[in-house]
């Protein structure tokens, strides 16, 4: 029974691939593949009507994108979004997990259960949750900075605040993801090496900076990606707090960009090579995420 | 002595961070039982002066919001059972059966993971129009049928299938739906608790292709109906507040009452949600 299997066994995984694979393929593959043609195409409200009245277009999307100053504007935000607020979700998950796994600590299960429950909660719902925090008047987090002396920041009306205002929220939704990832990755480091440099008389610091830091770098790159890929994809908080993109577009991103050009204008043609532009955006991240990773490793 | 001091502050460090974190949370249910305007005073109440469950009652008796659960619930719970057959099909399917082309499939399909769903969502839009299922709860469920991730996680998990057991029951002259419906599932029920309850979660919390596929409010999942009412009602935040519990509770509950499936699920993909 060996080997390629009897011509029964193929028959049957054949059975149990199609649902599956047919799904994926049909909603997912095949559109994925259409996009291309789509933004080659001047295809909008008319088109939709009848698909008749749409033409072939060559480049003229592209073309049209590289000179839209709220495209820039908003790939700009979204690789601040993802640089930025990427980042600082690890940063602050390695803390998280530093503090929970250690020996000292007790409740540890609790904490992490507190940790991580905003990972779990409707995006939609927490962002609505999140505008009123950052009320000028009403929002607790301007009282809190109140009692340290610092003054009310105009969080969603202020071009300059906006979008920290939203890296703030994504790092409060999404370390403790990343938490638990790197919680996993620390419980893989052998225990003997920091009895051996406990022996050799080193503190702390250098136990984190010669074992735990350098341990962890296959970890850091795959939570670091997958944070980072998540936050390319940024929509649902623009789109609830500061109504689509505002103040001054300073919250605009690519993917809401391309919900407005396609959703609401019926561009889609043009929406259609927003689309894949962001895909490439993301390939190209991933790629040199596999790059860098292959670099860590010889 | 040192010890102590240490895991004093330790401790501090931990309570800081778990009542920064768990605060936004909690404001959200107390501000949901204030009475109407309390939010919006100066400076911001922490705590209700007098619990109301008014605006609980505003939401599902004026507002109908219990469209939009039951939407939400039906939405989920579909896509749930439907994806996690269609996965540990699959899923086995990769793991246990031989075929040709196998390893080169499944190398496709995971390397189609990188493609963001937002990439394929105007040529669908497109496709489910010409199907007649937009503003239908099948536009919804369609798209979550099967996931790459969900196979994925379920074909690791049939690994650990002894390959004897299944060559026995083929003796025995058991069907191939027989070994995997009694064999195969029962041995898999962790994988299957897992894929079932980060789907669900995932699915409840989807926003943006309800929010395009589903243009009737009858129809709208939670989320979508959050949105829009966040929209038309801003400065009602106890009311707000209140939608956003009924959102966010369900799924909370779920996780807290599965948090092991769901945490070993996370481990084991180590990909998002």
């Amino acid at each position: 029974m060996k080997g390629a299997g009897t011509r029964a066994e193929a028959r049957a995984a054949f059975l149990f691939l199609a649902p599956a694979l047919g799904a994926i393929g049909l909603f997912f593959m095949v559109p994925v593949a259409a996009v291309l043609l789509l933004s080659f195409t001047d295809f909008d409200i008319y088109g939709l009507a009848d698909s008749g009245n749409t033409r072939f277009m060559g480049l003229a999307n592209y073309l049209t994108l590289l000179r839209s100053d709220l495209f820039w504007e908003a790939l700009g935000n979204t690789l601040i979004y993802a640089l930025v607020g990427g980042p600082l979700t690890v940063a602050m998950a390695l803390a998280a997990a530093l503090l929970v796994d250690s020996r000292l600590a007790r409740f540890k299960g609790l904490f992490r259960t507190i940790y991580f429950a905003p990972v779990v909660t409707t995006l939609v719902a927490v962002a609505v949750v999140w505008r009123y925090l950052y009320h000028p008047r009403f929002g607790l987090l301007n009282s809190v900075l109140g009692w340290v002396g610092i003054g009310p920041i105009d969080w969603l009306g202020d071009p300059r605040w906006a979008l920290p205002a939203m890296i703030l929220l994504a790092v409060w939704k999404n370390f403790g993801y990343a938490m638990i990832l790197i919680i996993g990755g620390l419980q893989t480091i052998p225990p003997q090496l920091y009895e051996s440099a406990r022996i050799d008389g080193a503190g702390w610091w250098r136990e984190f900076r010669h074992i735990t830091l350098p341990m962890l770098s296959p970890t850091f790159l795959l939570v670091g990606v997958i944070t980072a890929v998540g936050y390319f994809q940024i929509f649902a908080e623009p789109y609830v707090m500061t109504r689509g993109g505002g103040p001054l577009n300073a919250t605009l991103s690519v993917v809401l960009f391309m919900y407005k050009e396609g959703f609401r204008w019926w561009n889609m043609g043009f929406a259609a090579a927003v689309a894949f532009v962001l895909f490439l955006v993301i390939l190209a991240f991933t790629a040199l995420h596999f790059w860098l990773q292959r670099g860590n490793r010889e | 002595m040192k010890r102590t001091v240490s895991s004093v502050l330790l401790h501090a460090v931990l309570l800081l961070l778990a009542v920064a974190t768990a605060a936004p949370l909690v404001w959200m249910v107390s501000a949901s039982l204030m009475p109407q305007g309390q939010a919006n005073t100066e400076p911001p109440p922490f705590f209700p002066s007098a619990v109301t469950w008014d605006n609980y009652r505003e939401l599902f008796d004026r507002l109908d919001l219990g469209r939009q659960l039951f939407n939400s619930f039906f939405i989920a719970t579909s896509i749930t059972l439907i994806s996690t057959l269609f996965n540990s099909m699959a899923g086995y399917a990769f793991a246990r059966l031989r075929f040709p082309g196998r390893d080169r499939i499944f190398a496709i399909l995971l390397a189609a993971m990188v493609i963001p769903s937002q990439v394929s969502m105007l040529p669908l839009f497109l496709l489910l129009k010409n199907l007649g299922l937009i503003n239908t709860y099948w536009g919804v469920i369609v798209t979550g049928m099967a996931t790459i991730l969900g196979i994925f996680l379920m074909r690791q998990y049939a690994l650990s299938v002894p390959e004897e057991l299944l060559d026995a029951a083929r003796m025995d002259g058991a069907s191939e739906w027989r070994i995997y419906w009694s064999v195969v599932l029962p041995l898999c029920r962790p994988v299957l608790v897992t894929l079932a309850v980060l789907t669900f979660l995932t699915t409840w919390n989807d926003f943006m292709w309800p929010l395009i596929v589903l243009t009737d409010e009858s129809r709208y999942t939670l989320p979508v109906a959050l949105a829009n009412l966040s929209g038309e009602h801003v400065q009602d935040t106890e009311l707000m507040m209140a939608g956003a519990v009924v959102t966010v509770f369900p799924v909370l509950l779920l996780f807290l009452a599965l948090q092991r499936q769901y945490i070993a699920g996370i481990m084991m993909g180590g990909v998002k949600e």
